[in-house]
């Protein structure tokens, strides 16, 4: 993501400087061509003194804690949200939906928004840790408008207590320059590669419902599996691959990108976002299966500003905002409002939109694997072998 | 006001802090470690021992932490020693409190932002490309154990460096002379008088950066690439990943055993060495 400010010169600087003292020009229009005003939001976030003042309706106080996934907003929209409310977006980023429930569990995150996977929203209603969504605050949530697959997660028991954020694929991304310039189409190719070819430049995820689950459709299990000999299979062929890793990382791109790792477990957004970078790494989806998902914006109980919470997502779900946002992350969305508004190559794009007979085989998460204590031992025994 | 009264006041604020700080929550985590998972995570009470009958299959993670944080500690002193004895000794006293000074610098940036710059530092185009453009190739340092020693021995050379600096630095330097008078060569006068006068530095020096190596989690966890695994590290993943707090307390129990064990056994070691090194002086 490249933002294209220009360094101004010192007298270009004092030009401007005399217009907006004269009055000619606005604040605004000063801000932005001298680069101060994206200097002033970060330090607005430090010096009380020098957070905007709000200009929303009602005031929603001046921050909004939002935690959320690796590379998965545009840092753009963050600063229009505060340059039109006078909250600070203030993100915290996790590596697994464990590692979220967990900290929701020990209490007092702290958080106004996170955004859940399909799988475990269910989990957060039976434990209590979700606050149920009032739609009047939510304007630009429009139920109709989302494809039903990637938001029935959201409600439970007819309540509903999330709302759509994206959808995608979890396959693998390979830098084909390593292997001949071709890509490949397996989890079994995957995980021997890693142990061949690609020794010591493999990476999985630090997750167990991806890594689990991609060692399970290696020998053509389901990816959801929680039968005990399945998962010692499983937990085998980890073990076994372990020594040959480059990493154990749910933050993969930096390593992709510099040439450290060649291969990894891959997110179809992130998949997009190191094509679009580095052509030579492609995005497939393992031929046995493997995983699609839909994320969430959901507030938890308790949350310390709520009305910003509110704002947030339905600024989030604005389509305008939303289309720059599946432009700076790369993953579906399954609004079809946003749909609309996207450029036609990425409507076509085979990564975002695979074709339907690669979709076929995957599954979507299971909560069972979330609270499996068999699969969360596995993993973890798996990461300290 | 009495005497006695007075001094409880003096101890409170301290005493308070050791109570709510440290007693209750290893009380807590004591008690935790003979439950059970909860179903969706976290602890139920129970009675068992199945949570310590399972430790060894954390034995990795044991095992990594009891090797690398003495080889740590012991690399740390082996480059720090030469470095306070440079500093107490031969540095220049008008240059003296620059180049301290310099030792605390690193401790202006977080020691994350540091281990940070050690990943492109270790990784694939910082030091094994220039070792590439010398004609060594295939070297891979980043999310290896040499990585993460590197990481240790950089982030905790400081707290190596000053004991023994001061040890070093309240030396009678009448007595490296009175040696050399009789006769020691510069090299028996380190041995019979430098170095045996620092050990109270080396001691303080080791036990500052060993006990803080034997709970490291965060440098093993950027440089090793979740694959160079401390005990640290298997306790965050119990605690935030499997939710397994019954079995994730008793890990914690027996660090905390562990490490006691092995400081009373150092310190034994240590204040022994101060004895037979008193017999030594005598004769």
């Amino acid at each position: 993501m490249t933002r294209d400010i220009d360094y101004i010169s010192k007298k270009k600087f004092m030009e401007e400087l005399e217009r907006y003292r004269k009055g000619s020009v606005t604040r605004r229009h000063f801000l932005n061509v001298t680069g101060l005003g994206a200097a002033a939001a970060v330090m607005g976030a430090a010096v009380p003194g020098l957070r905007p003042s709000p200009a929303y309706a009602g005031d929603i106080g001046d921050r909004v804690i939002l935690a959320t996934w690796p590379n998965y907003h545009d840092p753009a929209n963050f600063e229009a949200f505060t340059e039109a409310t006078g909250a600070h977006v203030q993100v915290n980023v996790f590596g697994s939906n464990e590692e979220m429930l967990a900290k929701l569990q020990a209490g007092a995150t702290g958080w106004d928004v996170y955004v859940p996977t399909n799988y475990t929203i269910s989990t957060y209603v039976e434990e209590g840790l979700i606050e149920p969504l009032d739609t009047s605050k939510l304007p630009n949530y429009d139920a109709s408008a989302f494809d039903a697959r990637y938001a029935e997660a959201g409600s439970v028991d007819g309540t509903l207590y999330a709302v759509p954020k994206d959808w995608g694929s979890t396959g693998m991304a390979i830098n084909t320059k390593h292997n001949g310039g071709k890509p490949i189409s397996s989890w079994k190719e995957f995980f021997d590669i890693a142990r061949d070819k690609f020794s010591g430049r493999a990476m999985v995820h630090d997750y167990q419902l991806t890594t689990i689950g991609s060692a399970l459709n290696y020998y053509g299990y389901s990816f959801n599996s929680v039968d005990e000999a399945e998962l010692a299979d499983a937990e085998k062929l980890l073990i076994d691959v372990k020594p040959h890793l480059f990493a154990i990382t749910s933050d993969y791109q930096p390593s992709m990108r510099n040439g450290d790792a060649w291969l990894t477990i891959c997110w179809s957004g992130d998949g997009k976002q190191l094509n679009t970078d580095m052509p030579e790494i492609y995005y497939v989806l393992g031929s046995e299966g493997g995983e699609i998902w839909s994320d969430y914006y959901a507030i938890p109980k308790g949350a310390p500003h709520m009305d910003a919470a509110y704002a947030l997502i339905n600024f989030l779900l604005d389509p305008a905002v939303n289309a720059k946002e599946v432009l700076a992350h790369g993953y579906p969305t399954a609004d079809a409002r946003t749909y609309d508004l996207l450029p036609e190559a990425l409507k076509n794009d085979p990564i975002l939109f695979p074709a339907q007979e690669l979709l076929d085989p995957l599954e979507f998460g299971a909560a069972a694997t979330l609270t499996d204590p068999n699969r969360a031992e596995l993993m973890a025994r798996f990461k300290s072998a | 006001m009495t005497q006695r009264t007075r001094n409880w006041l003096l101890l409170a604020p301290a005493g308070t802090w050791f109570l709510v700080m440290l007693i209750i929550p290893l009380t807590v985590v004591f008690i935790f470690s003979f439950g059970e998972r909860a179903p969706s995570g976290g602890v139920v009470p129970a009675f068992t021992f199945e949570q310590y009958a399972n430790l060894p299959a954390r034995w990795a993670a044991f095992k990594n932490t009891m090797t690398l944080a003495p080889v740590g500690t012991l690399s740390a002193l082996l480059i720090a020693y030469p470095l306070a004895y440079f500093l107490a000794v031969k540095a220049d006293p008008k240059w003296k409190t620059i180049l301290l000074v310099l030792v605390i610098v690193p401790f202006w940036t977080s020691i994350l932002i540091r281990s940070y710059a050690w990943i492109f530092l270790l990784g694939g185009r910082g030091i094994p490309a220039l070792l590439e453009w010398v004609g060594i190739e295939g070297i891979r340092l980043i999310n290896t154990p040499f990585a993460v020693l590197v990481g240790i021995i950089y982030g905790y050379l400081p707290l190596m460096v000053f004991p023994i600096y001061v040890s070093l630095d309240k030396l009678d330097k009448g007595l490296l002379e009175a040696s050399s008078d009789l006769g020691a060569k510069p090299w028996r006068t380190f041995l019979q008088i430098t170095l045996p006068l620092s050990i109270p530095g080396i001691a303080t020096g080791c036990m500052l950066v060993f006990i803080l190596l034997m709970g490291e989690y965060l440098i093993p966890a950027l440089l090793g690439g979740g694959k160079v695994f401390f005990v640290g590290n298997a306790l965050v993943d119990l605690f935030l990943q499997s939710r397994n707090w019954a079995y994730g307390s008793a890990v914690a129990v027996t660090l905390v055993v562990v490490m006691l064990i092995t400081v009373t056994v150092y310190m034994r070691l240590i204040s022994r060495l101060g004895a037979s090194r008193e017999d030594v002086s005598i004769m």
